[in-house]
């Protein structure tokens, strides 16, 4: 059996700069040059499908699936509403968001589909999907991040997303809208002065896009709770982004990875790497935590008999 | 001119499935009821409100989140729907807010001075929270008063429930200093549940109270502690132990609202008027107020 057409996978960042402010400084700029370099690479690719998941949309009620088949507003910033306004209308795939979510609930994800005007569609979804196709040339979807959700949730999410790719015979980008570390500053300060908050987190990003380099996708993923507990705001429960990835690229290290750049974001990490598939692997680990393949809810501690 | 007053504080939970419930004309879906206790104690809290005169409402939202400092809205209207991005099903509420410019701007000014990092939003395009819908419209659901929106600063998440705690603090008594010097007579108020695990699934239709009950009984446990002391007078008592019921009960106090309407307020030493108890979608709501006037002060519950 072959596996799901995926093409390759886009890693950006969800700041608006690299949208509304390319200009202000050098890494926003560069930045900006990475997005438009994904942006032709899609435009050449034979992709029929562009699949967000985005860390700036939290979710509860389960996983949402944007379904509206055009969603249209006028979209500001919380923090940075003086950047001004992003007006967006995208086109979505509303088959396959339904396809999506039929293939979360076999295996036993709580998912829906939201289709109302006025949606708010989240700052990182916008900034990535008006950079990355800006004409709307290729259908997207975007999928929320459950706030509760943690590894074994998120790894079956991501294989349901493999699931209605392979069902659905799309030819699909993945995009996966994050920052690597993302504590930013607590002031307002000078574009041209922007750096990574801390010498930590900048190693940790650089060792982070030393596995994207090498396109070592599934390490990033047995990585992701070490990352979380070093470089991530404890905002939400986990590190998810590359348990996601992962598990709806494949689960494996064999990418071609490029990073096309890595800059600052008022102090936070931004970086926009591409991973596409290939044949070369950087070699198979052992890993200690157990695929999962259906998900079963929280387990409870006393009826478990662990008492 | 005289010297301004805050005449009320109020904590004011926003699940949006309070607003559902009432089918105001504003919001599109439409429901069979639900969550009474809370309903008929916002009602009640309403009427009061009524009784008392006062130019504009400030309110502290945990829903619109910043982390570059603390934001105040800044213009004069706006006009536009907000949609709720959790429960889009059950709020897509059409508004039409008028603000309090002058009173934001002198909070956001003599909170500087004091250190606090802030800014002005003065974006048209930008959407209310539902946070600050939700209170207000349970409050004043005729709109006829201005209001501010406060954004909570994520403090909590960048440091600690401690310097949440500090640094809210620092906030409450900046904006009660402005308000002092604005002359003006405001309602504070702070928009949040208390224990806040939510139920990750939904009923299929939310308003179906069978189904509806706190998460589990030590959020239950914790949330009475603090109504407890809030009945007691004891709000000094309930700033210091917010840091640990914040994080026994990943409470919506994290974002720091109590704090800064306690603080505001001097950390009242009077009982609180408690108005109702209810949990939505696993998640304990109380409303609350504190009415320095002792004439007024009343046992609701
Ligand atoms: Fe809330």
């Amino acid at each position: 059996m072959t596996g799901p057409d995926i093409l390759f996978g886009v890693y950006c960042p969800p700041h608006p700069q690299p949208l509304l402010s390319p200009e202000a400084s050098d890494g926003y700029g560069k930045l900006r040059d990475a997005f438009e370099t994904c942006r032709k690479r899609i435009e050449e690719s034979e992709a029929d499908l562009i699949l967000v998941y985005s860390t700036t949309w939290p979710s509860i009620i389960g996983h949402q699936i944007q379904a509206h088949p055009e969603p249209e507003w006028v979209h500001v910033d919380d923090d940075f509403h003086f950047l001004g306004s992003m007006p967006y209308k995208f086109r979505m795939d509303v088959e396959f968001a339904e396809a999506f979510r039929d293939a979360a609930e076999s295996r036993g994800l709580q998912s829906r589909t939201v289709a109302y005007d006025g949606f708010p569609i989240d700052t990182g979804s916008v900034v990535a999907l008006k950079l990355l196709n800006p004409e709307n040339r290729i259908p997207a979807c975007i999928v929320s991040s459950n706030m509760y959700a943690n590894r074994a949730e998120t790894i079956v999410l991501g294989k349901s997303a493999r699931d209605a790719i392979q069902e659905q015979g799309k030819k699909a980008v993945v995009v996966v809208v994050s920052s690597l570390s993302n504590r930013m500053f607590t002031e307002h300060i000078d574009p041209t002065e922007d750096g990574i908050h801390s010498a930590k987190d900048d190693e940790w990003n650089r060792k982070i896009l030393e596995f994207f380099d090498d396109g070592r996708l599934e390490d990033l993923s047995q990585l992701s709770r070490e990352i979380h507990g070093q470089i991530r705001v404890q905002k939400v429960v986990a590190y998810k982004p590359a348990w996601w990835m992962s598990a709806t690229m494949g689960q494996h290290n064999n990418y071609t990875g490029e990073v096309l750049a890595y800059e600052a974001l008022h102090g936070s990490g931004g970086a926009v790497v591409m991973l596409t598939p290939a044949s070369g692997s950087v070699g198979d680990k052992e890993f200690d935590e157990d695929d999962v393949e259906h998900y079963h809810g929280d387990r409870g501690v006393l009826d478990k008999g662990a008492l | 001119m005289a010297k301004g007053e805050i005449v009320l504080g109020c904590l004011a939970p926003h699940p949006p499935h309070v607003v559902y419930a009432e089918n105001p004309e504003q919001n599109e879906a439409f429901s069979e009821g639900g969550w009474e206790t809370l309903r008929w104690g916002y009602n009640r809290l309403a009427r009061k409100l009524k009784t008392i005169d006062y130019d504009a409402m400030v309110i502290f939202t945990p829903h619109w989140q910043t982390y570059i400092g603390t934001h105040f809205l800044g213009l004069p209207e706006f006009k536009s729907k907000s949609v709720d991005p959790v429960f889009p099903n059950i709020f897509r509420f059409n508004y039409d807010i008028s603000v309090d410019v002058d009173l934001a701007e002198k909070m956001c000014k003599v909170a500087g001075e004091s250190g606090i990092v802030t800014k002005m939003m003065r974006n048209p395009d930008f959407r209310i929270d539902y946070g600050t819908i939700t209170s207000c419209h349970m409050l004043n659901p005729e709109w006829d008063r201005p209001l501010v929106t406060i954004s909570s600063n994520r403090n909590a998440h960048y440091y600690s429930p401690e310097v949440m705690n500090e640094q809210a603090s620092a906030l409450g008594e900046a904006c009660a200093k402005a308000i002092e010097e604005s002359g003006k007579k405001v309602v504070l108020i702070s928009s949040h549940s208390l224990s806040h695990r939510h139920f990750v699934t939904e009923s299929p239709l939310p308003e179906d109270m069978s189904r509806e009950h706190i998460y589990n009984h030590s959020q239950y446990v914790w949330d009475m502690k603090l109504v407890d002391l809030m009945r007691e007078g004891k709000m000094r008592e309930v700033i210091d132990i917010m840091p640990e019921f914040t994080e026994q009960t990943i409470a919506e106090t994290e974002a720091g609202g109590l704090t800064w309407m306690m603080a505001a307020m001097g950390y009242p030493d009077y009982p609180a008027e408690i108005y109702g108890y209810q949990s939505v979608i696993g998640t304990g709501n109380l409303i609350a107020a504190w009415d320095p006037m002792e004439a007024t002060r009343e046992v609701v519950l």
